[in-house]
């Protein structure tokens, strides 16, 4: 039986799939009033765990309690009705409907069975103004950052929530400002006694916010520990069932080598567009890593999105080995080298029915052409050896990739344009929703690349990651380049400095 | 401010407004309640299966057996009526009955088999249609003082038109469909499925009872539009209304209804119908074109929109961009 005190109480969960055992025996507790963190490497079975516990997937064994009484909710609607109110991983709500519709779908307010628009308006604005959200709650939802979507989707289910809130990944795509504020609210809800179940790979975050932690690693249970009495590095090692290789920097020697080959052959000068970038000169070379930092809306995407073509520039030229090119298309930018990894790739990148491989092989073929099929043999050659290097798991090339974690899909993605082999990457956010260990590979593969003569472009709101791999930084504020910080100066510090003390000028401006 | 996703809605409207304007320029008769009045009835039938057709297209679906149930709808009615004696309301309480559990069969196949649409109700189709002959492959015709008193009905309206009881069924059929579509969960439900299934089910919307219901609510539509087909025609005949599915599929198309689902009025699919009929009638008072001319005119409006929908989707990517560009400005 069940322990009374216990919000919700999950006992020897097991799930498989088509013979891959996702959840073996895992025994889950959620107490009333607690943050709870669910942590583990990138298919450890957290959003299988999630999904039995909201109703989405039946499980194979085991039984589980809300309240101590034994509940079993067969879909989504009745995890609701119980009081279960969860944001998933993969959803962004509908993009079709208003920001009101989805806040209240399927529980829109009624007058004489009518829906009341009126009502479900006013409810909405209230709901986000919580979240310091002053939207025109009738416009589309596609009209809104991805950012506010999520923070509307979290609001969706923190009000659905009168018992229990899940919350996957939520704060993938909100910048730290953000990232506050839902803190304060989940903090608030833990003070109403609501239990509260969060996934993420941030472990500032979770030692921020959450109470206690329980890790899976392959779908077994490691552990249910109490954060205050749990020191980082053994969390660490929960997870990854070892200690992580620290990435030792040999940049060094590096720095020379870059620095003496002194032309750089990707030139972009005085690069920009109205209303999204000011313009900006960048001078590449080859084996270089420039990282790009800055707040969330400083234009960092904006940059990606002109030095891929994606955008269109106004002004400014660019140049490749002194030849004079337009970026008028990612087609054109792929055609000179350009790869590209977006950091929607979770929602835009996949092709769901296709097989790892053939995600893999895919920008490949198209910068091949499609006239030209590559061989079935070196797809799988090729998928083999990203498989091993990013450890993808499980390590099934011929797998649809949609039964892939959201993690390992990510990473399937990135293999797909380094399969490219471009001279120039530009990489949005790399490591997001990647578990520390992956983390840790994807940033020596960048290593590696580069020492073999590739230049990247890399984007990070994580500036330990950025300086760790880059060669320098640029710093961008408010749609401006406003500094650029290379050797000794490259240190988190510095960067958070050079963003700030913009912010300054402009306060004083 | 109009809202992107109203404006093919909008511009349907608009374009109606604009031919009707042009045509009354040409035939200044065609402005007369007599020409609204015989426009509404002509279309009735074809405007309630429409409506039905909207909230299976609005769900991301397609309904192909529409045709045939009305087909089938009408010799059964008339073999029942006219000749083995029912009364005309048990009989069409009967094919309402049968055409709504046929829906809600194609409906829990395309669900519970995951089999598509397409698939399912072009199995329907030749089933339906296949039935229809069964009971009889003549032209049946039907005679009851029920009926008479039925298509006798009408209100007139000043300048002599007339507003029949078809054309009543058919004003309250859209009438409560846009209600249903705007105004209730079923409705929002049916959106929602439309946006993207997988979501719409993450986020406690019944996938499988509300599939299940849009298939029979377009059966019992269908069902009903047969019969206001059979008190059209005072007839019933196996062969009649084939290709309607295709018919109210433009209307819904036209009226701005997004192919992929998720987005349209019930409204708009009222104005498609309203330019179809338009279309008929300006051949008619012209009297020397074709009225194969209906059809090309309606492939011509077909493509327009398409493409005019298209062109939002790209209008409004823009407007994504730029949005989240100033949102991120005034962040910043
Ligand atoms: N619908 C499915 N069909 C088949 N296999 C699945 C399905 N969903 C998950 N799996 C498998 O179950 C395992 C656990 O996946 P899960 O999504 O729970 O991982 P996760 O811990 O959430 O990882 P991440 O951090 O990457 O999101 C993985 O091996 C995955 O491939
Ligand atoms: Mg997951």
């Amino acid at each position: 039986m069940s322990d009374k005190n216990s919000l919700l109480e999950a006992r020897g969960i097991g799930k498989s799939f088509l013979g891959i055992t996702a959840l073996d025996g895992v025994d889950f507790t959620l107490e009333r009033g607690e943050i709870h963190a669910l942590l583990g490497e990138n298919g450890a079975g957290k959003s299988t765990l999630i999904k039995i516990l909201t109703g989405v997937y039946s499980r194979d064994h085991g039984n589980m309690w809300l309240d101590g009484a034994e509940v079993t909710p067969a879909n989504v609607a009745e995890a609701q009705a119980l009081g279960i109110g969860t944001v998933y991983q993969e959803v962004n709500l509908l993009e079709n409907l208003t920001v009101a519709e989805n806040l209240f779908l399927g529980r829109q307010p009624r007058r004489f069975g009518l829906i009341d628009r009126r009502e479900m308006r006013r409810r909405s604005q209230a709901l986000l103004s919580r979240y310091g959200l002053d939207i025109d709650v009738d416009a589309l939802l596609s009209s809104y950052s991805v950012a506010v979507r999520q923070i509307v989707a979290i609001a969706r289910a923190v009000d659905l929530s009168g018992k229990v809130l899940v919350l996957d990944e939520p704060t993938a795509s909100l910048d730290a400002h953000e990232v506050e504020m839902l803190f304060s609210v989940l903090s608030k809800l833990r003070e109403d006694g609501l239990g509260i179940i969060i996934i993420t790979h941030f472990l500032n975050q979770v030692y921020a916010v959450a109470d206690r932690v329980t890790v899976l690693r392959n779908g077994r249970l490691v552990g249910t520990k109490k954060l205050a009495e749990l020191p980082r590095l053994e969390l660490i090692s929960m997870m990854l069932g070892r200690e992580l290789q620290h990435i030792t920097r040999e940049h060094q020697a590096q720095e020379e080598t870059v620095a003496s080959t002194a032309e750089a052959p990707i030139r972009f000068s005085g690069y920009g567009k109205r209303g999204s970038v000011a313009p900006f000169d960048l001078h590449i070379r080859p084996g270089e890593v420039v990282g790009v930092a800055g707040l969330l809306g400083s234009g960092r995407t904006e940059t990606a999105f002109l030095l891929f073509g994606i955008d269109r520039a106004d002004s400014g030229t660019a140049t490749v080995d002194d030849r004079n090119i337009t970026l008028s298309s990612p087609e054109a930018a792929i055609t000179n080298g350009f790869g590209f990894c977006p950091e929607e790739r979770k929602t835009d990148g996949i092709i769901g029915d296709f097989s790892v491989a053939d995600n893999i092989a895919l920008a490949l073929q198209a910068r091949q052409g499609w006239s030209k099929p590559i061989s079935s043999r070196e797809k799988a050659a090729l998928a083999e050896s990203f498989i091993k290097s990013l450890d993808i798991r499980p390590a099934d090339a011929e797998r649809p990739i949609k039964f892939l974690s959201g993690g390992n899909q990510q990473k399937a993605i990135l293999a797909r344009w380094l399969a490219t082999n471009p001279r120039l990457l530009i990489l949005d956010e790399p490591t997001r929703g990647i578990d520390i260990g992956a983390h840790a590979e994807i940033l020596k593969m960048i290593e590696r690349l580069c020492a073999e003569g590739m230049s990247l472009v890399v984007i990070s709101s994580e500036l330990e990651e950025l300086t760790a791999v880059a060669h320098r930084v640029i710093v961008l504020s408010d749609r401006r380049h406003v500094a650029e910080l290379s050797g000794d100066r490259l240190t988190a510090d510095n960067i958070m400095q050079a963003i700030a003390s913009s912010a300054r000028m402009e306060a004083a401006e | 401010m109009i809202h992107s996703r109203n404006l093919p809605f909008v511009t349907t409207l608009g374009i109606f407004v604009v031919a009707y304007a042009l045509c009354v320029m040409q035939f200044p008769n065609m402005l007369s309640t007599r020409v609204i009045g015989n426009l509404l009835t002509d279309n009735a039938f074809l405007g309630i299966a429409a409506v039905g057709m909207t909230f299976v297209i609005l769900s991301g679906g397609i309904d192909l057996s529409i045709g045939s149930v009305i087909a089938f709808t009408s010799v059964f009615t008339a073999v029942m009526v006219g000749s083995l004696g029912v009364h005309p309301l048990i009989a069409f309480a009967a094919v309402l009955v049968i055409s709504t559990l046929f829906g809600s069969l194609m409906g829990a196949m395309i669900r519970y088999l995951g089999i598509p649409p397409f698939v399912v109700t072009l199995a329907g189709m030749f089933l339906a249609r296949g039935a229809a002959y069964l009971i009889s492959t003549e032209s049946v015709p039907i005679s009851h003082e029920m009926i008479d008193a039925i298509q006798g009905f009408y209100f007139r309206f000043p300048g002599g038109g007339r507003l029949t009881a078809l054309a009543m069924l058919m004003l309250a059929v859209f009438l409560i469909g846009a209600f249903v579509a705007g105004r209730t969960r079923f409705g929002a439900n049916v959106y929602a499925i439309g946006g993207s299934q997988q979501s719409a089910e993450l986020m406690g919307v019944p996938v499988g009872s509300t599939t299940v219901g849009i298939y029979a609510l377009s059966g019992f539509l269908s069902g009903l539009a047969g019969i206001a087909y059979t008190l059209y025609t005072s007839s019933g005949y196996s062969l009649a209304t084939v290709g309607v599915e295709l018919d109210a599929i433009a209307a819904v198309v036209i009226g701005g209804t997004l192919l992929t689902g998720g987005v349209g009025l019930v409204a708009g699919t009222f104005v498609g119908i309203l330019i179809q009929g338009l279309i008929q009638t300006y051949i008619v008072f012209d009297g020397t074109l074709s009225s194969w001319w209906t059809k090309i005119v309606i492939g011509v409006l077909l493509f327009v929109f398409i493409v005019l929908q298209r062109g939002i989707i790209w209008y409004s990517n823009r407007k994504l961009a730029e949005s989240r560009l100033t949102a991120s400005a005034q962040k910043s």
